[in-house]
């Protein structure tokens, strides 16, 4: 190895290094902050170790408050966006060539639109209508982009669906709507149940959109936001570091469970 | 006694393809009838047409004698076995055999009781609640038949089922095949581009080509009597000699061929004067005996088991093959030994060149 | 149209229809024509809507290009946004091509789920996270101090932290799309290249780069549509001087009151978003259809 490999090869090594740390030096720094006893969240300096500020976080009833909205939210945007979501794609697979790259193009142009703007054209929109914003606009701005996810996700199951299923069905006597029902419906189910996790993740943790629409409601996102500027503690710290402990088992759980069902449908 | 099937006048065409051109034949009811031709034949795609999931461009379908236009494959009386045979994978076996039932508004209870009683009928007495990839290939072919036949259809279509198994297991399916039709009497129309399955199974073939049908008749009809040259050619094994007819007479042609003057008997559609074909078959060919003799240098045989097949050429370079019993092989010529052949006027067909 | 009903019947293929037709027109399409015509037209009170005064015109838009502070910020924005870009590539480029052609599956499977974690976390508390280490008095200073790197606490918040906890945001959506077309790399090429005496440099340039320029083209658009749009970051870690262009719309909604005003500088900030992903998928080469996630 000549030494211009070798300099490059340590290089490499101090990148990946700082890699990581670059990555998860901020969220350790802000986990371990919750313990500490000053009143804004640092490391530096180390005042004492304590819990209070997860009690702090506790009795802290404008987060439960915001928490229970955000759900609120979530739950709607939920039931609104799997049926659209489904619709979508089963109407993208019914077209064809041409027209399906050109509605395919129309369908997935909200991920391309800012989250302002998208809670922004939202906000104009129905105060026209009269509606202000809350909890109705939330859902309603959020929906229009995460209907994109679903359908993507429908989508993509669709491509391994095999339509003889649906022939034999047919041929048997059953009406279209029960092979929908009996047949296609069941097949689709697991993806269903992943974008419906995933509706719910994006729904709580969305901002940029929210910010607009929430009129007097408080989601999650919102009342940190608006804590980290009005009254830091870190009561906040003890919030983020439950949060990320839930989704680190969620991806985990997750993770197993992909693995599990992938080995059950390689039998199929 | 189950319904007949009219196709009258069906063609098909999909953009600038003739898939199917004018056909019309009748199946009669509770016959086993096969559909036999080479792939893309237009076999499938007619048989698609008889159950409803494609529109033919001109000609109609009648099943019992109805008119099956306007009715879409969920109301025809017929159920198909596909390819694939696609079954469904996210319910049990027993789900699966009851869902035309299920369709037909069938309570939960007589649907399990009837779907027991045709588990008994394909032998998986108990494997009601296992799922469909838990089954073996050619137990899932027989979960397709019964989920076929548990709405009673009045015809069955079976796409190429025996297809994907390996040949005993295909040997033994035909037998039980055949049975099954025979026993509940329904309509079968059966697609294959097996030409043995075909003979052995049907009452009557269809042997379809480039989306013509050929030839309609019984197993033995098509072999002793083809039609056409495809006919000729496609089922079994034959010799075709490339000949001009010099004149008929009472059925029987008599034709200049390479090997000198022949006689066969003749088809339809033959002149005098006119290039022909004739085709006699391997096993016909004797190496004594025989009004018509042909010469060839043996090249090779081929033992077959039963039989063996022996390659000739003859002088003027055309191949020549026939077929020696087993039991008869310690005298059979010798290879690169010239030798002898002959067959009767019976045993021969001459049609015309196409 | 004919499929869908031939598959699913009248009934359902209507409720499909009807569904799409409500996301399409009523989720998608209405709203931001409606924005267009609010920031088309002045912000009247009540009274005088319909009347006389009431008219198009792009004075709205104007008021942005002639606003001093207004533009300075909306280049910065535009800038700033573009540096972002940059530099998250350069941090991710060499990672992306390591695990394409280096890692194994074992080492690429643990680097991607762990790399997935901090992105399953809120953008909000993320943000936090990098507020608290750039903090005055915060660690980041403290470790600087200690290691004598630096002699006196430096004001990190500004165009530097925003910098920092923007590059940490998008660090996935630059990473993916560059890794999967590397990975379609083929390796021999790379040998190949390397055999015929093609220093490292001349091999990303010429074999690496060219080959991955989809996969760089989506991954800079969405970075800079992302930066461009952002609110959290610039807000919380930004300092007087480094205001964003997302921070004047939201003024001008909820602090100014002329929502007219707002929404015409929402919509200057679609099309500038639509005008970069537009331009640069073209100067790349590559079509929409590639960019799908």
């Amino acid at each position: 190895m000549s030494a211009a490999d070798r300099i490059a090869r340590a290089l490499f090594g101090f990148y990946m290094v700082a890699f990581f740390l670059y990555l998860f030096a901020p969220l350790a720094i802000m986990g371990i902050a919750t313990f500490n006893t000053t009143r804004f969240p640092t490391v530096t300096p180390w005042r004492g170790t304590t819990l209070q500020w997860f009690d702090a976080l506790w009795s802290d009833g404008g987060m439960w408050q915001s928490l229970w909205t955000s759900f609120f939210v979530a739950f709607f945007v939920v039931i609104t966006v799997l049926p659209i979501g489904t619709a979508a794609a089963l109407v993208l697979t019914s077209l064809h060539a041409r027209a399906r790259s050109f509605m395919y193009a129309v369908m997935v142009s909200p991920l391309l639109t800012p989250g302002v703007v998208i809670g922004i054209a939202t906000l104009v929109l129905w105060r026209q209508l009269g509606v202000g914003g809350g909890v109705f606009l939330i859902v309603v701005a959020q929906a229009s982009f995460i209907i994109c996810y679903v359908m993507l996700m429908i989508t993509a199951r669709l491509q391994r669906f095999d339509p003889t299923q649906e022939e034999a069905a047919l041929g048997l006597g059953a009406s279209k709507f029960m092979v929908f029902r009996r047949v296609l419906l069941p097949f689709l189910k697991p993806a269903l149940i992943a974008a419906g996790f995933l509706a719910v993740l994006q729904s709580i943790e969305n901002y940029n959109t929210t910010l607009f629409v929430r009129g007097f409601d408080t989601p999650l996102t919102v009342y940190i936001a608006t804590k980290v500027r009005t009254g830091l503690t870190p009561a906040v710290n003890a919030l983020a570091l439950i949060m990320i402990a839930i989704t680190v088992f969620g991806a985990i759980a997750y993770e197993i469970a992909r693995r599990r069902g992938a080995a059950r449908m390689a039998t199929d | 006694m189950s319904h007949s099937v009219e196709l009258d006048h069906v063609g098909v065409t999909f953009g600038t393809t003739r898939a199917v051109d004018d056909v019309s034949f009748t199946v009669e009811g509770g016959e086993f009838f096969s559909i036999l031709g080479p792939s893309g034949c237009g076999k499938t795609t007619l048989l698609r047409v008889i159950a409803g999931f494609l529109n033919p461009t001109e000609g109609r379908i009648l099943i019992g004698e109805k008119d099956m236009t306007p009715l879409g494959p969920n109301q025809r009386p017929t159920a198909m076995i596909f390819q694939s045979l696609a079954l469904f994978p996210l319910m049990p076996v027993w789900e699966n055999i009851a869902f035309g039932l299920e369709a037909r508004g069938v309570s939960k209870a007589e649907r399990r009781m009837k779907a027991d009683e045709l588990l008994k009928l394909i032998a998986l007495d108990g494997y009601g609640d296992r799922m469909p990839g838990e089954l073996s290939g050619g137990q899932r072919q027989r979960v397709a038949i019964a989920r076929a036949l548990a709405v009673e259809p009045q015809v069955l279509l079976l796409d190429e089922p025996l297809s994907a198994l390996d040949l005993k297991l295909r040997q033994h399916m035909r037998a039980e095949l055949r049975a099954l039709q025979k026993r509940t009497g329904v309509t079968f129309i059966y697609i294959t581009h097996d030409q043995s399955e075909a003979l052995a199974m049907s009452d009557r073939v269809a042997v379809m080509s480039a989306g013509v049908v050929q030839q309609v008749g019984a197993p033995r009809e098509l072999y002793d009597n083809p039609a056409t040259p495809f006919v000729a050619t496609f089922v079994g094994e034959t010799n075709a000699l490339s000949c001009t007819v010099k004149g008929i007479d009472n059925g029987i042609a008599t034709v200049e061929t390479a090997h000198g003057t022949l006689t066969g008997r003749a088809g339809d559609g033959l002149s005098g004067g006119a290039a022909a074909k004739l085709y006699v078959r391997p096993e016909a060919l004797k190496p004594k005996g025989g009004v018509n003799r042909l010469a060839a240098t043996i090249e090779r045989i081929d033992f077959e088991g039963a039989f063996a097949l022996a390659h000739g050429v003859a002088e003027d370079g055309t191949p020549l093959v026939a077929s020696i019993a087993s039991t008869e092989l310690a005298t059979a010529p010798a290879i690169g030994e010239k030798s002898g052949f002959g067959f009767e006027s019976a045993n021969a067909v001459v049609l015309p060149d196409v | 149209m004919s499929e869908l009903y031939r598959r699913f019947g009248g009934g359902l293929g209507t409720v499909f229809l009807a569904l799409v037709g409500v996301w399409l027109a009523g989720m998608v399409l209405a709203p931001n024509v409606m924005m267009i015509d609010y920031a088309l037209r002045p912000n009247l009170p009540p009274s005088q809507i319909g009347g006389p005064n009431d008219v198009y015109s792009l004075d709205n838009i104007l008021y942005l290009a002639n606003e001093g502070v207004h533009r300075a910020i909306f280049f910065k924005t535009v800038w700033a946004s573009a540096l972002v870009a940059f530099v998250t590539f350069l941090v991710c480029y060499p990672m992306a091509f390591w695990l394409a052609q280096h890692a194994t599956v074992n080492q690429t499977a643990v680097v991607l789920l762990a790399l997935t974690i901090p992105f399953w976390i809120n953008e909000v508390l993320r943000t936090l996270a990098w507020y608290i280490l750039l903090a005055f008095r915060g660690p980041l200073n403290a470790f600087l101090l200690s290691l004598g790197i630096i002699d006196e606490p430096v004001r990190w918040y500004g165009d530097g932290g925003v910098l920092a906890g923007m590059t940490y945001a998008y660090i996935l959506f630059m990473l993916f799309p560059i890794y999967n077309a590397i990975e379609s790399l083929d390796k021999s090429q790379i040998e190949a290249a390397r055999d015929l005496g093609a220093s490292t440099w001349r091999i990303h340039w010429r074999v690496v780069i060219p080959h991955a320029k989809a996969g760089i083209a989506t991954g800079c658009v969405f970075t800079f549509m992302l930066a461009a749009g952002s609110y959290v970051a610039p807000a919380l870690l930004g300092a007087p001087g480094s205001r964003w262009f997302t921070e004047i719309i939201y003024n001008w909604f909820f602090e100014g009151g002329d929502w007219n005003r707002g929404a015409a500088y929402a919509l200057v900030l679609l099309v500038l978003c639509l005008a970069v992903v537009l331009v640069t998928l073209r100067i790349a080469r590559v079509s929409l259809t590639e960019v799908a996630k």
